[in-house]
């Protein structure tokens, strides 16, 4: 490095130092493609092996149909429904809390030892492993509280998985916002939750969306907490509906319903001996990655446009 | 893909929202994983007979009794009789219940396809290769008997947790739970598959219905009975017992207050046991004889509570004697 400061004697000598660096550039770029090419490989022939094994499955009837011991007839209706009526629980409680909890962390508490043990344990909640969670909400949801095994409680259960995603990412999108957004709108006499609510929530919502839709995609294919509240395996009938045609035209009976989710379905079918079960079990596994992929996606798109329509 | 899912969606919004009243009353099992596959099949054919809802979970056969004896399940489907500690738990909270067998599994012990020196083995062979004594000594089939080739010897087998496990180690090894350590375990079965069907010197043992479908990757011991006779697992010889020891009956057990007063139970297990041999061959399973199904049938009808097994593990009993012992 040193003699790049020194004013050179040979032209040459320069151009050769330039070249090398460039050399150097173009050499950390490879790497990068390979590394990511490498992952992107893994995912690919993942999802590619899951789709050409479950691909006699992908139709119709899979989605409409519920579990039997003929896997030729057999569905993921019961496991998808149940799927979506628990994320929706999660993302009812997992969505105001957390994002609550951010703002409150980052726009309202004093920085103190008490807000770093808060934040640290924040930060600890996100690598805890799930089947933690499962044994927590056991004892205090299905027990202490006397939820049973119900939607509800599968719902809680990950939404206090996902909690930490959601108040990281909520943090670090207020975070990322410049300090003179906040101090022109003081400077008009804003109050600080008109600024909160009006600016910095507004311009922070790209990363906080993000946040909560990779924190949903994980807790779709979780299966070890589940499992261990108890979800069903075999249930061939649906929960009641949320919508009713009599006043109040919505019903709150299917939280307390039975439920399975998709992960477990997978999981029962990959154990049974029969080889077409294992079929159903690969088309189960590639609509979950589908599902996933469709979330990030939808994450990805809704950060780029909400960016788009910031101008500062 | 995504099209067909949509179409999904709509198709089947509208069964959700017609779907009317959630019925309070729903016969509620939970068990063991290995006699899950024929309870789906009773629930399935009997929900779709009746319109009565049933639902079946997968806690293995210690968590099944755990919510049965709390009173959550009404029946409880178990691969291995129910144990004195748990027998106590339910008397605790006032739960009797009813011993039902419903079919017959075969443990299987399997080996590679070109192991051509195991065929036929002796439970004391068995023994001499699983025991807790074998660990770290017996690691090679020439150990094992006189004129057996030098092959490493790979062992594969269900976890602890398992009724497969428990029965296995109180048929062969003669005392419940009592294993080598140096094998590899696994809670599915289709991973013991895979190990004994990729390693020549491999064995291992699951139910028969893992072995049937796996025939081309794996064969069966003829393990030998009582009578001395070496016999190959099959739906004949487990039919007519000449397959000893490794046969073991698998159960649900009712709580017995609603095998009596409830009508949806009352009917949910006449129909289990008018439909159990059908069914269960079906899934890959052992039924008992006819007449041994009407035997089981006038035991449940006299809601005679209690288990055979009471005083501990027994092996090899028939189902005569195991509703006997249950009645006394």
């Amino acid at each position: 490095m040193a003699s790049t400061i020194k004013p050179a004697k040979d032209l040459n000598a320069v151009r050769a130092l330039i070249k090398k660096h460039k050399k150097n550039d173009r050499l950390f770029s490879v790497i990068g493609i390979f590394v990511i090419a490498a992952l992107a490989i893994a995912l690919l022939v993942l999802f590619l092996d899951l789709v050409i094994d479950g691909y006699p499955k992908m139709n119709l009837e899979f989605f409409s149909n519920f579990p039997s011991r003929k896997a030729e007839g057999a569905g993921i209706l019961s496991a998808w429904v149940g799927s979506a009526l628990v994320l929706t629980v999660t993302f009812f409680v997992a969505v105001p809390m957390g994002v609550a909890a951010g703002i409150y962390l980052e726009e309202y508490a004093k920085k103190g030892w008490f807000s770093d043990l808060i934040e640290i344990n924040v930060a600890n909640l996100a690598g805890v492993p799930s089947i933690i969670y499962g044994l927590l909400a056991l004892g205090l949801f299905v027990y202490e509280f006397g939820l049973g095994t119900s939607i509800l409680t599968a719902g809680l259960t990950l939404s206090l998985l996902m909690l930490p995603i959601v108040i990281v990412s909520t943090r670090e999108a207020i975070r990322a916002i410049p300090v003179h957004i906040r101090e022109a709108a003081y400077a008009v006499g804003a109050t600080k939750w008109q600024v909160t609510l009006h600016h910095v929530l507004q311009y922070a919502m790209g990363g906080v969306l993000t946040g909560i839709i990779i924190g949903m995609a994980r807790a779709i294919g979780e299966t070890a907490p589940v499992i261990t509240i108890g979800a069903l395996t075999f249930i061939a009938f649906l929960p009641p509906a949320p919508v009713s045609e009599v006043m109040p035209f919505i019903n709150f009976n299917w939280l307390d319903a039975g439920f399975t989710v998709l992960p477990i379905q997978m999981f029962n079918w990959i154990s049974r001996p029969e080889h077409a079960f294992h079929i159903n079990a690969a088309a189960t596994g590639a609509v979950i990655i589908i599902l996933t992929l469709l979330m990030n996606g939808l994450a990805i798109r809704l950060r780029y446009s909400i960016r788009k329509k910031i101008k500062w | 893909m995504v099209s067909t899912f949509n179409k999904a969606v709509l198709a089947t919004i509208t069964t959700v929202v017609t779907t009317s009243v959630f019925a309070a009353d729903i016969v509620k099992i939970d068990g063991s994983s290995t006699v899950y596959p024929i309870t789906e099949a009773v629930a399935e054919e009997f929900q779709k007979e009746t319109g009565i809802k049933v639902t079946v979970g997968v806690s293995g056969t210690g968590g099944g009794f755990k919510k049965f004896c709390r009173g959550e399940t009404v029946i409880s489907d178990a691969s291995r009789p129910i144990k004195a500690k748990e027998i106590k738990k339910c008397d605790e909270a006032g739960i009797s219940f009813i011993e039902v067998p419903v079919a017959f599994d075969a443990l299987t012990v399997v080996i590679n396809k070109d192991n051509e020196w195991a065929k036929e083995m002796t439970p004391a062979e068995l023994k001499k290769i699983w025991g807790p004594d074998a660990q770290g000594k017996v690691m090679n089939w020439k150990q094992v008997r006189e004129g057996m080739p030098d092959q490493p010897l790979k062992l594969y087998g269900p976890g602890a947790d398992s009724g497969t496990f428990d029965y296995f180690t109180e048929a062969i090894i003669e005392k419940s739970k009592s294993i080598r350590g140096d094998f590899t375990a696994s809670e599915d079965d289709n991973v013991l598959v895979q190990g004994v069907a990729g390693d020549k010197g491999g064995m291992g043992y699951f139910g028969l219905a893992y072995y049937v479908e796996n025939k081309d990757k794996l064969g069966a011991v003829k393990v030998q009975n009582k009578e001395g006779k070496f016999v190959e697992p099959s739906l004949e010889t487990v039919m007519n017992g000449s397959y000893n020891p490794l046969s073991r009956p698998l159960f649900i057990y009712l709580n017995a207050t609603k095998a009596a007063f409830d009508p949806k139970v009352k009917k949910f297990v006449e129909f289990y046991l008018d439909n159990a041999a059908k069914l269960s061959k079906e899934v890959g399973y052992v039924p008992f004889s006819t007449a041994e199904y009407d035997a089981i049938k006038k035991h449940y009808k006299t809601l005679k509570t209690g288990s055979a097994f009471k005083d501990g593990p027994a092996i090899g009993l028939s189902v005569k004697e195991i509703l006997e012992k249950a009645a006394d």
